[in-house]
């Protein structure tokens, strides 16, 4: 049963990697790498571990998903669009005039989005507050939020980590798509975060370190991390930039640059291939 | 109709002069947090690897560090996008650098709305509010390649904190090569005698083209470039509204804080005439692209046009 549970979850994920390039490439402009990177994190959370309702994205109880690391958003609207929010069709007007599917998350036009991201580093504090109304009003969600290698150069998340532990805060699962590369290049030749896990654990933060694109992992770790008491957890995951498109895997261009229409049509059918 | 010809965005303008500004100038140390391929500092990079460091996306970091080096004899240089360099390193400005009076140079890319496709959280239309209130800061935004190359340079002969605004796409070409520009001192490009347009930015060329529709109606405007708003030429905007009465401000800015905000408390208290304003208004803008997000939040020559036939009306009143 888990078996194929986990193929059904694979499955979906490389629908929703077709998604993103057929969006990036209609909308010209975006963020593929980055998205395809943490598209497999997303699916085990919108198909498996989180719990929503599309049909109520306001229901007070469901699991608060924050994307921090904004620029991913068209990997978020694909898992929107795929688990119910909205029809898949309209994934096409992402960047448009007038679209609810903004170049970065925009709460205010879109239901599902629990907070409007796009500046790097905010995602992890404003997860904390989610968290710390759920233990005010004794409710039993869980809050995660989704960051990145470098959301880790900036201050506010290290103030984040220190309150986070310091409060014993729990049902805040962050999780990290540790992908090894920025807007400027590696991370590793801009502002090197290593030792990751070291970092978190001496925050107080309870660690697991897991392979990003391993759905079984993925789903498992996250089902653990909600055991943990009295402390956030981390699940940093590693991942691989352009993940499922052999052209952009590690490839920095494809950072923030979106594939032409000869590079999509590569890629779909190269994900087309993918056999589960 | 006037030929839209364009130029170089004025962020590649910033990136080249300062390429060259580095070959005169060993003092010059340029950096940047994580958009150096947005904000044309690679250039510098490339050709200055010593003297170049991208500090990772950590904004406040980098204020900090640039108020340190200016404080021991560098001139820095340090850029991002316009929204986040301002807003997560302004206390850094305030405290490290302005309080300091340091000779710290903040270029920014980003500007405006015409950012386009990214959307709301990567444009900026508060900057210049923001810089404008923080003392001693010079406030610059120019209008096309030519006068960015020229203001850069001033810009690091300056001694004191600089900030400087550059946008993301081609800006259609306003002035020759070779024209001459001081900080402080706005350019009169056109002369009238019925209103006066006070624009900036990439909104300088589109007042142009208002004042040529305006022309065509019978009613001759004065176009002033405002590529400096701090300290504003005071001067000039005077002697323009004496001489006709009306004014209209434009910017690709929110309608609180910016070009039109300086204006009218200078005119209120120079020459009262009446003003109107053509600005992003109490509103984020969202993505599409630049020149449907231009012509939606009310920024086109036509917009200008209209507003400037609205307070002619209340100037004959
Ligand atoms: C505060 C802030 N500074 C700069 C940027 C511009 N920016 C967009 S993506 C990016 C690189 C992000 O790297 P990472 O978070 O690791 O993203 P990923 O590798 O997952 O795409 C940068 C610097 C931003 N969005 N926010
Ligand atoms: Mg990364």
């Amino acid at each position: 049963m888990q078996a194929l549970q986990t193929e059904e979850l694979c499955r979906i994920a490389n629908e929703m990697r077709k998604d993103i390039i057929r969006m990036l490439a209609e909308a010209a402009s975006g963020h593929p790498g980055g998205s395809l990177s943490v598209t497999d994190i997303l699916a085990a959370l919108y198909f498996k571990t989180a719990r929503h309702d599309p049909n109520n994205p306001n229901w007070p109880d469901r699991d608060r998903i924050i994307l921090s690391k904004g620029h991913a958003a068209p990997a978020l609207y694909s898992a929107l669009a795929r688990s119910g929010y909205f029809p898949v069709d309209q994934l096409m007007t992402l960047r448009k005039l007038n679209s609810p599917l903004q170049g970065h998350p925009d709460r205010r036009r879109l239901a599902g989005i629990e907070i409007s991201t796009g500046s790097l580093g905010q995602g992890l504090s404003v997860g904390i507050g989610m968290a710390l109304a759920r233990r005010l009003d004794q409710k039993n969600y869980w809050t995660y939020v989704i960051t990145s290698d470098g959301e880790m150069n900036e201050g506010q998340t290290w103030e984040a980590a220190s309150f986070a532990s310091f409060h014993k805060m729990d049902h805040l699962i962050a999780i990290m798509d540790y992908n090894k590369f920025q807007l400027d290049g590696a991370v590793k030749e801009v502002l090197d975060m290593e030792p990751m896990v070291d970092k978190w654990k001496s925050f107080g933060w309870y660690t697991f370190e897991i392979d990003g694109h391993n759905m079984e992992g993925i789903v498992k770790t996250i089902e653990l991390a909600k055991t943990i008491k009295n402390a956030p957890v981390m699940i940093i995951a590693h991942t691989i930039k352009g993940k499922g498109v052999s052209f952009m895997e590690g490839n920095n261009h494809f950072h923030g640059v979106a594939p032409t229409k000869e590079e999509a049509e590569r890629a779909l059918k190269e994900l087309d291939s993918h056999k589960f | 109709m006037r030929e839209r010809k364009m130029g170089l965005a004025t962020r590649d303008a910033y990136g080249k002069t300062l390429v060259e500004l580095g070959r005169k100038n060993r003092d010059i140390f340029v950096m940047d947090a994580d958009l150096a391929k947005s904000t044309k500092t690679d250039f510098f990079a490339k050709e200055f690897p010593d003297r170049f460091i991208n500090v990772g996306i950590a904004e406040a970091n980098l204020v900090g560090i640039a108020a340190g080096l200016a404080a021991c004899g560098k001139i820095p240089f340090i850029s991002s996008f316009a929204c986040f360099l301002i807003c997560k390193g302004y206390e850094q400005f305030r405290m490290s650098v302005a309080f300091s009076e340091l000779n710290v140079k903040v270029v920014v890319s980003h500007g405006g709305i015409s950012v386009g496709e990214d959307g709301a959280s990567q444009q900026s239309t508060e900057d210049f509010a923001l810089m404008l209130s923080l003392p001693k800061f010079v406030v610059m935004n120019p209008s096309d390649e030519v006068s960015a190359r020229a203001l850069v340079e001033q810009a690091a002969k300056y001694q004191g904190p600089v900030f400087m605004r550059t946008g993301r796409p081609k800006y259609p070409v306003i002035y020759h090569e070779g024209t001459q520009f001081e900080i402080g001192k706005g350019m009169l490009l056109r002369e009238g005698a019925d209103l006066t347009i006070v624009a900036t930015g990439i909104l300088v060329f589109e007042a142009l083209m208002a004042s040529d529709i305006l022309a065509e109606r019978g009613i001759s405007a004065s176009v002033i470039d405002i590529h400096t708003l701090k300290p504003i030429d005071r001067e000039l905007l005077r002697q323009q509204a004496e001489k006709t009465g009306a004014m209209v401000c434009c910017e690709e800015h929110s309608i609180y804080g910016g070009l039109g905000s300086v204006v009218a408390s200078v005119m209120a208290e120079e020459c009262p005439v009446p003003i109107a304003y053509v600005a992003v208004q109490d509103t984020f803008a969202e993505s599409g692209r630049p020149d449907e997000l231009i012509q939606k939040y009310g920024l086109t020559a036509a917009n200008i046009v209209q507003t400037a036939e609205k307070v002619l009306s209340r100037k004959h009143k």
